[in-house]
């Protein structure tokens, strides 16, 4: 069994394209569209990386990153940040909320991949 | 052309000539006395209904009283020249420029308006591109797509074993997601072409409002009867209000207005606002309520023909402004914070404190305001809660009502905006500097 990425992403194709390029690369991916119910997905799925995208229905991924370092249980889970908006201050304020990466769309398949494989490694 | 050519001092001459005082002549044509002096020290330009007035009023034609199409030019001219203070000029020789090279001057004069026309249109194009969430909304959604078609894409040419099903999805993906971004790109081009016009477009729950109201001249005449029509039908009927939220504000705006109705009558009220010059604390006693709702009474009054309108300006604690009612000369900014120096932000430092001040707002015309703003806590309080505080600055111009002898207070719309580079309460450089 691989390890299990969740993404937290509210547009359809993106979620097929990047399920399909994880699944395809060893990775157990389930997904979640949904920002007000994110952090109970968390706790129920335990996965061992967690992809959020930032401009989510009813809650913003920037929340959500803060409440999972809050948590003991997931203060250490590795988070990839997607945002669609690169300013410099959209960067920082991931760092400082403790994502582990931060990546702007448009962004390649093979990126996100690297980006993933490369966070469960360190 | 000498001064006394001028329209206004033409007025003042035939008034003297004619062994009137210029508060029965200002009387007379239903204007105020400050007014009419400004007018006839030549400080307000007039034409059109009340030049009419005023010449029958003088037992002469409007025409003699005119000033006619070479003192429009050279008035424009001073303007023009007023506006590049650092060049200096000979103002009073702009009639030698108008007389002897008039298409030259016509050249000039036309470039000054094409650059205050520029300027507004920078303007409103900066406050859209910094603020607008609508703005922001699309160029997200188009990265998305973007994004989504990139990802399909990849995957059709870098997977060469794909199974049908997939490549068939993924295909399907492409194509959706680019009739999308292609509709997306669209609206977007038209939505920023449309930037450049005067009228933005509404694009938050608060535009539609406002729109609805300016539509109305901000007066209800629904909710003045004693039975007053139903507002959720009012809302129902607003053609610019469709969003959800919009339809709270309005119903909102209504329920407020028909309470200050009921406090304050239509009729007696307009009077009462004629007979004290517009003072809102002796209305606010003659009607026993308090000076907030005084102010909103004024500026929803019926809008008299001829007279200037009157503006009017809430915020709440934060300063977001929360009600415009517009006023030419004092621009209040659609998105963002407006100038820290407005009364209205001094009243909410001070609440329960009305404030009385004359303003000049910066520009390449400073046009004079006289401003009264009171803040004070909105809806019920108890313990162990922060107040809700709101203010609210009724904006008179000047020829709406007797001018104190205050000391003038310089304020702009916005940092952005304005003019004014050496202000203590700057926040930002001003985007009309020197260059744009």
């Amino acid at each position: 069994m691989g390890k299990r990425v969740l993404l937290i992403e509210d547009e359809p194709n993106i979620i097929q394209a990047i399920s399909f390029i994880l699944s395809r690369d060893g990775w157990r991916v389930d997904t979640h569209a949904d920002g007000g119910t994110a952090i109970a997905e968390v706790a129920r799925r335990g996965p061992d990386v967690v992809i959020l995208d930032v401009m989510l229905p009813n809650r913003s991924g920037y929340d959500i990153l803060q409440d999972l370092r809050a948590d003991p249980a997931t203060c250490a889970l590795p988070v990839l940040m997607l945002t669609a908006r690169g300013q410099k201050k959209d960067r920082e304020m991931a760092e400082r909320y403790g994502a582990s990466r931060f990546m702007t769309k448009p962004f390649s398949n093979a990126e996100v991949l690297d980006a993933v494989r490369a966070m469960v490694l360190t | 052309m000498p001064a006394s050519a001028l329209t206004g001092s033409r007025i003042r001459e035939r008034r003297i000539a004619l062994g009137l005082k210029q508060s029965a002549l200002a009387q007379t044509v239903e204007i105020s006395p400050a007014y009419l002096n400004l007018i006839e020290h030549n400080r307000r330009r007039i034409g059109g209904k009340l030049l009419t007035t005023l010449a029958r009023a003088l037992d002469v034609d409007a025409g003699q009283l005119a000033e006619g199409a070479e003192a429009t030019l050279v008035a424009a001219l001073r303007e023009a020249a007023a506006s590049v203070p650092e060049i200096q000029v000979d103002r009073d020789r702009a009639d030698d420029l108008a007389g002897q090279f008039p298409r030259w001057a016509d050249v000039l004069v036309a470039q000054y308006r094409r650059i205050v026309a520029l300027e507004h249109t920078v303007e409103s194009l900066n406050d859209r591109m910094a603020h607008d969430p609508h703005l922001a909304a699309s160029l997200h959604d188009i990265l998305s797509t973007v994004t989504a078609i990139n990802a399909a894409a990849s995957i059709l040419v870098d997977t060469r074993d794909i199974e049908g099903e997939w490549r068939d999805r993924f295909h399907r993906n492409i194509f959706e997601d680019s009739t999308r971004l292609s509709e997306g790109a669209q609206a977007l081009v038209g939505y920023l072409e449309n930037a450049a016009e005067v009228d933005l477009g509404a694009t938050l729950p608060q535009d539609e409002v406002g729109q609805w109201l300016e539509a109305k001249g901000y007066h209800l005449p629904e909710l003045e009867r004693a039975l007053p029509a139903d507002p959720d039908k009012v809302v129902r009927d607003a053609p610019s209000i469709n969003s959800n939220s919009a339809k709270v504000l309005a119903r909102r705006h209504m329920d407020r207005y028909r309470a200050d109705a009921v406090k304050m009558p239509l009729g007696p009220f307009r009077m009462a606002a004629e007979e004290l010059q517009f003072d809102p604390v002796r209305l606010a006693q003659r009607f026993g309520t308090d000076m907030a709702a005084v102010l909103r009474r004024i500026a929803t009054l019926p809008q008299a023909p001829r007279a200037a309108r009157i503006g009017l300006v809430c915020c709440d604690g934060s300063g977001t402004l929360t009600f415009r009612k517009p006023v030419d000369g004092f621009a209040l900014p659609r998105f963002g914070a407006a100038c820290p120096l407005w009364p209205l932000y001094q009243a909410l430092g001070r609440p329960m404190t009305p404030l009385r001040a004359m303003v000049e707002l910066a520009g390449r015309d400073p046009v004079r305001f006289l401003t009264y703003a009171i803040a004070g806590p909105v809806g019920a309080s108890g313990f162990d809660a922060p107040p809700v505080i709101e203010a609210t600055m009724l904006i008179l111009p000047v020829e709406r009502a007797q001018m104190p002898d205050l000391p003038v207070q310089r304020i702009g719309s916005s940092c952005r905006i304005c003019p004014r580079q050496a202000c203590d309460a700057r926040r930002e450089p001003s985007i009309m500097a020197a260059g744009v």
